[in-house]
């Protein structure tokens, strides 16, 4: 399939999603009250965007997911390389990793409301803790295969720590953390959303909620729609940061010759 | 055969991060004045009254929610995964649409199924398949996708098609990707759980916890997050035994490719 055709099917699943926004409420198959046609959905949509508010909701909600996201990337490459390349400690913290990471970070969401009320380190919360295990996991299976002939080479060689990390770990761990990176920032937003829907922090989760309340239905779907835009635009972004930065990656570069 | 003294030695680099921790916490919030902050001592003999009177009518709900919910995102999500891993033209069509379906939030949809299907047992499972269906979705079509082609010309010449073809040849060589999609939509699922009760719900965990909250029964709301927390590990636990189970063969074949045996 030439990537033309591909694009023109793909146009024409979308079209047919549309399509069927429109037809099912107009049919009367859901009453147009609780699913507006996608016309009025899209004008909602023009009313949104001339609306200062709705810019501010979304500056909003990418602060606190990039604010978030970076904080958990950074600890989460630190720590990972730490815990990766110390053996005895990994194996100290495995258990303790095993227990935590599979808490459900909306358990926190009543200590962050009862500590801080809706204020943008309730979302941090949230968001750090969500998407700081993807890339700690990552990382500390990234450092774990360095590989053993370059290892030996890097001693044989009389590597300082610093030039061990720069030429030996970094390049082996990068398409690792790049993958716990990409997951994370799905992951990031999930939470940054949800902590404004629920915590009421300002950002297009707290419109979603506001909409809901005062029953502005086209404008609800305008706004999960431009919500999962986002998402779209975030995952897009990372595939294409995670391409660039892995350019001389063996795996990049099979996908070219291909 | 590991020397008793070796098991001991394991055990203990297993369990003594978890009991320093604990015992650390205990310590230092023993005599705490903190209203939030209470001591561990309370949360814990808050523990028991609290949930042995809402066992019932609470968490039990919220899991067999959330098993009904997961089971269900797993069949859609290998049911319509599997002919679209398989047809390139059905894939190229439904592609961009599931993209941007996949990239919504899912807390974000909560009040459009509540809009939809009121605020029922019927509105939860739903928030928590739409959320946790994609995983499976997305790792059972790059699954299919990926066929082995010797291994599919050898069906071919055998005439083994149908159902046999999907059971013998499809799901399996999938299914790494699909229990890889299946861990990624346990936690999803489990988050959804607890936000679908907690926004529209008189009943289940995630209700009781904001009600604790609500109602400025600190320890209460602690025991609470503990409980989801044991919660999310045993169900990771179970998991992981699901996944040594189902994939016994996989691992098998993969540990002396990988020259570690």
């Amino acid at each position: 399939m030439t990537l033309a055709s591909r694009a023109l099917l793909g146009t024409l699943g979308l079209v047919g999603v549309a399509a069927l926004f429109e037809l099912i409420p107009r049919a009367g198959i859901v009453s147009p009250l609780y699913m507006p046609p996608f016309s009025a959905i899209v004008a909602a949509l023009g009313r949104e965007a001339s609306s200062a508010q709705f810019w501010r909701a979304l500056v909003d909600t990418i602060e606190g997911w990039a604010l978030g996201l970076a904080i958990a990337a950074v600890a989460g490459v630190v720590l990972g390389v730490i815990l990766g390349s110390l053996r005895g400690v990994r194996a100290a913290t495995a258990s303790t990793i095993e227990f935590l990471r599979p808490i459900p970070s909306v358990a926190l969401i009543p200590i962050a409301v009862l500590l801080w009320g809706a204020a943008l380190r309730s979302t941090l919360l949230l968001v750090v803790y969500a998407s700081f295990w993807p890339i700690l996991l990552q990382v500390i299976h990234g450092v774990a295969d360095v590989d053993p002939v370059a290892r030996d080479t890097a001693a044989s060689y009389r590597f300082t720590p610093w030039t061990r990390i720069r030429f030996l770990l970094w390049p082996t761990a990068l398409p690792y953390i790049m993958t716990g990176l990409r997951l994370s920032a799905a992951v990031a937003l999930i939470l940054a959303i949800t902590a404004e829907q629920v915590i009421g922090t300002p950002g297009l989760g707290k419109e979603i909620s506001v909409a809901e309340m005062s029953s502005a239905v086209p404008a609800l779907y305008a706004l999960i729609f431009v919500v999962g835009m986002f998402g779209v635009a975030v995952n897009v972004v990372f595939r294409a940061l995670e391409r660039k930065v892995l350019a001389w990656h063996t795996s990049v570069r099979l996908e070219a010759v291909t | 055969m590991t020397a008793p003294a070796e098991r001991l030695r394991r055990v203990v680099v297993v369990i003594a991060l978890p009991v320093l921790l604990f015992g650390l916490w205990w310590l230092v919030s023993d005599d705490s004045k903190s209203f939030y902050l209470p001591p561990l001592r309370k949360i814990f003999a808050a523990f028991g009254p609290t949930w042995s009177s809402r066992w019932g009518s609470d968490v039990l709900p919220s899991i067999a929610r959330l098993l009904l919910g997961y089971a269900g995102a797993v069949v859609v999500g290998v049911g319509l995964g599997v002919p679209l891993g398989a047809r390139p033209r059905l894939r190229a069509v439904f592609e961009p649409a599931l993209e941007l379906f996949r990239a919504i939030p899912p807390p974000a949809l909560v009040p459009m199924f509540m809009l939809l299907f009121g605020i029922g047992a019927s509105m939860k499972l739903l928030v928590i398949i739409s959320g946790a269906v994609w995983p499976v979705l997305l790792n059972t079509v790059e699954g299919v996708r990926a066929v082995d082609e010797v291994l599919a010309d050898t069906c071919r010449c055998y005439r083994i098609s149908g159902a046999m073809r999907l059971r013998v040849l499809v799901l399996r060589a999938a299914s790494p990707q699909i229990v890889t999609g299946m861990r990624q939509a346990l936690s999803i699922a489990i988050i959804l759980m607890v936000i679908s009760e907690m926004s529209a719900s008189s009943s289940g965990l995630g209700f009781a916890i904001v009600d604790f909250q609500r109602g400025f029964s600190i320890p209460e709301m602690w025991s609470g997050i503990i409980l989801l927390g044991v919660l999310g590990f045993l169900l990771s636990l179970a998991f992981r035994l699901f996944e040594a189970r189902a994939l016994r063969w996989y691992h098998g074949l993969r540990r002396p490719q990988r020259g570690d045996a």
